[in-house]
């Protein structure tokens, strides 16, 4: 469904994402992991048209994404969670949500029916319905950003750092609402930090440090890799030896 | 009494112009954050296209009502695609040269093609004027405030109620997001300038009856209505209205009961005085903002 190759990505002279090439298909969870400064947000905004100094070939449904402006790409298929959320602060949390679905072509009543639909995914959106959505907590703020990306009616969703700023609890409903999403058939690629609770969700995953692939595989096999562990997880084993069958290349 | 009467009446009268050219430039930034000192000369190229088609070549005035107003919104879209949108990512100061720039361009423009000499029209209908308590109105000015009432009217509908009025306003509110949400900015900019454009045009129109119309009547015009959204919170349509109404009445009962001298002054210390005492205007919108 979406492919990447060779793509790298550039702020005037700085190279910040360098020959990534990776491929999501239909029905899949991807999570694509690193710590900051990796380029996982430059890669977000490359999929997403925000970012235009790019190099390579990103195909979404076999046809070419470049020089498309971020309203074409979601018009085909893709939606976006931004990292911080990006809402429409003044605007109301029904706003919010019917503005997402500004690209699909619906009637009034089927606009409706998707927001009542929004609102039994997340139904504290549905007592905030009125709320100005700047005065939303800041898990409620990113279950308003998932439910107006998904207002689009996307066949991919692309989330960028979901569990940003957010507490234990509130993660844990954000990626148990991704993961029944995705047993919804929606095809997601999750950019995360998180790299625990976002593999623990994934099919398969690829790790990226300083711009570059350095690990791909299936979610199972990230997360037992010591490496990863170590790098990403947090625990810390007292010999981390690689699988080394994860590394590209190997 | 009848002369307060009177210049309330006036008030009113000259305030709702002020308040349509107000509500145009408060559209207009409320969609893209651009504020337009070309905005006055669109009611000029509205006075005057009323003085060609109507005065001049006597069509029919609801059509040339049409054709004024498609013609200045034409205008308007010549503005955005060819002095707005070629700039990438702006800093609002150069968005302001370009704006007094243009306005400088259109004013030139006026008078090569109708030249220095004022011209007047009738009025839109022969009906007498009305008397109140001793003090006069004309109908035109009638037909003032029903268009500024009507515009405002209009405006706040469509912004509350359609999608493609939300959609601006997500614009303005955050562009990055209204990208990622699929929404078309620079489409939502060039309908916010179409409709800014077409409702100068209809406050040139209305005050084309009332007023000598000239080349550079447009200046005088842009700057009050600039006065008047600010006074009433740059944004606010509601605001510029009501903003438009509080500067007409007071030049009024400063004209009559001071120096009609001193008429254009008391715009200027209104704004001074708002600016410094209430910054977001006195009906800016106020932002709920959790963090």
């Amino acid at each position: 469904m979406l492919e990447l190759k060779n793509v790298q990505c550039h702020y005037g002279r700085i190279t910040a994402v360098n020959g990534v090439s990776l491929s999501v298909s239909k029905g899949e969870l991807v999570s694509i992991i690193g710590a900051n400064g990796a380029g996982k947000s430059t890669l977000f905004s490359t999929i997403c048209g925000l970012l235009t100094t790019w190099d390579g070939e990103i195909l979404f449904k076999g046809a070419s994404l470049r020089g498309l402006p971020p309203s074409d790409i979601v018009s085909r298929g893709i939606s976006m969670v931004p990292e911080g959320r990006q809402i429409f602060a003044p605007l109301s949390v029904m706003d919010n949500l019917l503005l997402g679905s500004y690209c699909v072509k619906q009637s009034r009543k089927a606009r409706k029916r998707e927001i009542a639909r929004m609102m039994d995914l997340f139904p504290i959106l549905g007592e905030r319905r009125d709320q100005p959505a700047g005065t939303l907590s800041g898990g409620e703020q990113q279950m308003l950003a998932i439910g107006r990306a998904l207002m689009a009616k996307p066949e991919l969703l692309v989330l960028d750092e979901p569990s940003m700023g957010l507490a234990p609890k509130i993660v844990k409903t954000i990626f148990n609402t991704i993961r029944q999403l995705r047993s919804e058939g929606v095809t997601i690629v999750l950019v995360e930090q998180n790299a625990g609770a976002a593999l623990a969700i994934s099919d398969r995953g690829y790790v990226l440090e300083t711009g570059k692939v350095v690990l791909e595989g299936s979610a199972k096999a990230l997360f037992c890799d010591e490496g990863v562990k170590q790098a990403y997880i947090g625990k810390t084993p007292t010999a981390p030896p690689r699988d080394e069958s994860l590394l590209i290349g190997a | 009494m009848e002369d307060l009467l009177q210049y309330l009446f006036s008030g009113i009268s000259i305030g709702s112009v002020y308040a349509v050219v107000a509500i145009g430039l408060s559209m207009l930034y409320r969609s893209t954050e651009l504020i337009n000192f070309a905005h006055g000369e669109f009611a000029m190229f509205g006075a005057m296209g009323l003085v060609t088609l109507w005065g001049q070549f006597k069509l029919p005035l609801p059509l040339a009502f049409v054709l004024t107003v498609a013609g200045v919104s034409m205008v308007g879209i010549l503005f955005e695609r060819f002095a707005i949108r070629p700039i990438k990512d702006p800093h609002p100061i150069s968005l302001v040269i370009i704006t007094v720039g243009a306005s400088i361009v259109f004013r030139g423009v006026a008078m090569v093609v109708w030249g220095k000499d004022p011209v007047a029209l009738p009025s839109f209908s022969s009906h007498g004027s009305i008397e109140i308590a001793g003090a006069v109105i004309v109908p035109q000015s009638l037909y003032i405030v029903a268009a500024a009432l009507v515009l405002a009217g209009s405006l706040h509908l469509f912004f509350r109620y359609t999608l493609q009025g939300k959609a601006m306003t997500a614009c303005a509110v955050n562009k990055k997001a209204a990208w990622l949400t699929g929404i078309p900015s620079a489409r939502m900019g060039l309908f916010a300038v179409l409709i800014s454009s077409g409702s100068g045009a209809i406050a040139g129109i209305f005050i084309a009856p009332v007023t000598m119309n000239t080349y550079d009547m447009g200046t005088m015009l842009g700057l009050k209505g600039f006065c008047a959204a600010m006074i009433g919170g740059l944004g606010s349509l509601w605001g510029a209205f009501a903003g438009g109404l509080l500067l007409g009445i007071l030049e009024c009962f400063g004209a009559g009961l001071i120096s009609s001298g001193c008429k254009d002054a008391i715009a200027f210390v209104l704004l001074l005085l708002i600016l410094y005492l209430c910054p977001g205007g006195l009906f800016a919108q106020k932002q709920a903002d959790r963090f």
